[in-house]
């Protein structure tokens, strides 16, 4: 694997002006400084709560999300370029929702092929036809972006259904200016806190036209138990939203309501927390018991938005992803400004063939799968999970995909020795409303904590960093 | 608001004064029980403890004895006993979480750090009496701290509203509770055989809903049964009386009438709670008899619970 580009230094010892202030502060900076800071900041996740829940642990554990303190840092110049391919791609992700389960001009046009679509779980024919306001199906995308050297941007992963991680992005750098001030004193950053405030925007303008001038909206979360639940607490707390529970809201004459101390009220946006599978126990899994019945009749009849909508796991599979820059070019007519990790689809026989030949070089991922589980690193595996893997991928190919093993790019990161340099990726989130499309500057650096490990999500022992936008 | 959020704001409530309340009845218990037998007789005070934490009957399935050990035990640190302190707590931390965004950062901070400390310093429970001293001196802080940060905090309206009333049933509850035990002790002199005895299960009972001090500024006397009773149930000075607890009722209801533009069955009741202990005084108590009067106060009080449930918070 080639020597991964970092962020802040140049090979031959500069730096890379974007830095220049922070490795001059931390020439200042004695390590135990530091070392204190780290641990007041942990305190503070402590307290504030700041949680998540680990699935299959015996002990339902509430785990911190390791923060490191050192800010990963962007120039203006870089991220205006990253905003502009995030709209570009977002655009055609709403564009493809859109047509997908209206026209279907791009299955005519045999960009993408039938059966990926008809026969994906994640397909909902339940929206054949169904009118969404302002054709937004995608009302919140948090696009995982790469970096392999100083001139692109790659995505790896776009998640179009619930994607999280937008309370940490806020929190840590809540918890940042209040740490470090006279860094922030040093640096113009760009400020981050105006995203509750888009967010609303973005989810009143996509209102029912059935709903009252002023839109009730509400958080459907599955609870406290929920791994994202202390995420969707903050979030309606920052947007003055009711925080809901299926249990509490009630479908009735096609209109939702929830049940509050004063009776009934009507709800007419929905942010959903909740996966499409579990939202209404009438339409899909029965065993739901964290849905509410009749949701999506009502949500046919146009009296309820729901954020994102039903059915955008077909823009975000897997499967589908490395057809994204065809899918960009069909709908937009322009060239895709962020570009995709060179993909081995391993349903095509020849493309397999490949795969098989080269699993211990290679990233293979479950077209299904998400938060880092069911991954196969080809270079970290033993031989004993390779041969694994390989029985898998032969018993069902249209299960996986296959991408090369990126070097991501690293950035200096607190270790047990000192500063070194750990992989890194970003979660920016892009908002769209009935109008327009907004991106707060910046988004969830994610860091992957181990010596040379790629994997950064928080399930598997990542951690996070505060994201700094340069204000040039 | 949600009616699971008022639902879970008025337990929060409950469940933080229920553990006052419990450290409160142990520690008073270990007062009692530290004097020679001459001085409190031959009942077994931690048998008592139990009957007024409503929690006899459970005890008995696990323990054989009810002695110091196994009290503390039960009642602090169990996790059996649905409702010892240690419950409280992980209830409260577990309904703070699903309403964070109804309740005040320092609200959180309280149950939270509470939480943090029941695992980190108390998860073993308590091996000295100076360790337990130290566990219900910071249970009393931490409803404290969240009564506190409750009153200096939060918004006057319903959310408000629905954790005072939480409050407030609980204590009239608890306060109940040691006067159905303890009523015998305090008849009139010459329906049972006083002693000197007596004394110490007096102050006890004063000491388990802090009013030892308050009892002679109101009245200015030695400790006398009649007048204790008085304190505790008609006496609406004493924030734990029956009288306070329900004028509190009383008025919390009647803001959320005023707010919500109706009044209910809830209201109704409470008045009528209210009413009652306003034209009673002690004579008529005693004649009538203080442990019918009692029991009837737990029974309408818990009926109380109920109507504010159905009417409000489902």
């Amino acid at each position: 694997m080639a020597v991964a580009f970092d962020e802040m230094n140049i090979p031959g010892g500069e730096l890379r002006p974007a830095y220049e202030e922070l490795a001059r502060w931390l020439k200042e900076t004695p390590p135990e400084a530091l070392e204190y800071r780290r641990q007041e900041a942990e305190l503070l996740f402590r307290r504030i709560g700041i949680t998540f829940a680990v699935y299959g642990e015996a002990e339902s554990t509430e785990r911190l999300i390791p923060f490191d303190v050192i800010p990963r840092i962007m120039s203006g110049k870089e991220w205006a370029l990253l905003e502009k391919g995030l709209k570009q791609r977002v655009r055609a992700l709403n564009m493809f929702l859109r047509d997908i389960y209206h026209g279907r001009d791009i299955l005519r046009a045999e960009i993408v092929p039938d059966d990926l679509i008809f026969q994906n779980p994640v397909f909902r024919p339940e929206m054949n036809g169904q009118q969404v306001p302002h054709d937004v199906y995608v009302h919140i995308a948090g696009i995982d972006i790469v970096r392999v050297d100083a001139n692109d941007f790659i995505v790896l992963e776009d998640n179009a259904r619930t994607p999280s991680g937008v309370s940490y992005m806020l929190e840590n750098r809540e918890i940042m200016m209040r740490l470090f001030p006279d860094l922030f004193a040093r640096h113009r950053v760009a400020p981050v806190e105006r995203y509750p405030d888009e967010l609303l925007s973005a989810l009143r303008s996509v209102a029912p036209q059935s709903a009252s001038g002023e839109p009730t909206v509400a958080l459907l979360t599955p609870g406290v138990y929920n791994s994202a639940y202390y995420e969707h607490s903050f979030l309606a707390d920052k947007l003055g939203i009711e925080l809901v529970e299926g249990r509490d809201l009630i479908v009735k004459n096609n209109e939702v309501f929830m049940r509050t101390t004063e009776g009934l009220k009507r709800v007419d946006v929905i942010y959903r927390r909740v996966d499409d599978d579990f939202l209404d126990p009438l339409t899909f899994r029965p065993d739901s018991v964290l849905g509410v019945p009749g949701l999506m009749s009502a949500y046919a009849a146009g009296n309820i938005t729901l954020a994102n909508a039903v059915g955008t796991g077909i823009a975000d599979d897997k499967a589908i992803y490395s057809y994204m820059p065809d899918i960009v070019k069909f709908y937009l007519g322009e060239e895709p400004i962020l570009k995709n990790v060179p993909t081995w689809r391993c349903r095509e026989p020849k493309d397999l063939a490949y795969v098989l030949d080269n699993l211990g070089e290679l990233v293979v991922k479950e077209v299904h799968g998400s938060g880092g589980y069911g991954m196969l690193i080809g270079p970290a595996a033993t031989k004993a999970t390779i041969e694994a893997f390989r029985e898998k991928l032969k018993r069902e190919p249209e299960g996986f995909i296959a991408q090369p093993t990126l070097a991501l790019s690293t950035c200096p990161t607190c270790t047990a020795s000192g500063l070194a340099p750990r992989h890194v990726d970003l979660r920016p989130f892009v908002l769209t409303g009935s109008k327009r499309t907004t991106i707060v500057p910046g988004g969830l650096t994610r860091v992957a904590l181990k010596e040379g490990s790629l994997v950064v999500n928080s399930s598997q022992g990542g951690g996070t960093k505060d994201t700094w936008i340069l204000d040039e | 608001m949600l009616s699971r959020t008022a639902e879970n704001l008025y337990w929060l409530a409950r469940y933080v004064e229920r553990a006052e309340y419990l450290a409160r009845t142990i520690d008073a218990t270990l007062r009692v029980t530290a004097l020679p037998a001459a001085y409190v007789g031959k009942t077994n005070e931690w048998d008592s403890a139990l009957l007024t934490a409503g929690v006899a009957a459970s005890f008995y399935q696990t323990y054989e004895e009810a002695n110091e050990h196994n009290v503390v035990d039960y009642l602090s640190f169990s996790v059996d006993n649905p409702s010892s302190i240690r419950n409280c707590i992980e209830a409260a931390r577990l309904n703070s979480r699903s309403v964070r965004t109804a309740l005040t950062s320092e609200m959180w901070d309280t149950i939270n750090s509470a939480w943090i400390e029941l695992q980190a310093v108390w998860s073993k429970g308590t091996s000295t009496r100076e360790d337990l001293a130290k566990f219900l001196r910071f249970v009393q802080e931490t409803s404290l701290r969240f009564d506190g940060s409750a009153y200096r905090t939060m918004l006057r309206n319903d959310a408000y509203w629905f954790s005072r009333m939480g409050v407030h049933l609980e204590r009239a509850d608890n306060t109940a509770r040691i006067l159905d035990v303890k009523y015998h002790v305090l008849l009139p002199e010459e329906e049972h055989v006083g002693g000197p005895l007596d004394f110490y299960q007096w102050s006890s009972i004063l000491r388990s809903v802090s009013a030892l001090t308050a009892y002679h500024w109101v009245y200015r006397e030695t400790l006398k049964p009649w007048l204790i009773a008085d304190l505790l149930i008609l006496n609406d000075t004493l924030p734990r009386s029956l009288a306070s607890c329900y004028g509190n009722l009383v008025r919390n209801l009647d803001q959320i009438g005023v707010a919500y533009g109706r009044q209910g069955p809830a209201q109704r009741h409470a008045r009528g709670i209210r009413n009652r202990l306003e034209h009673s005084n002690m004579n008529d108590i005693f004649q009538h008899g203080v442990h019918e009067f009692i029991q009837e106060f737990i029974t309408d009080n818990s009926r109380l619970g109920e109507i504010i449930t159905k009417q409000y918070l489902i």
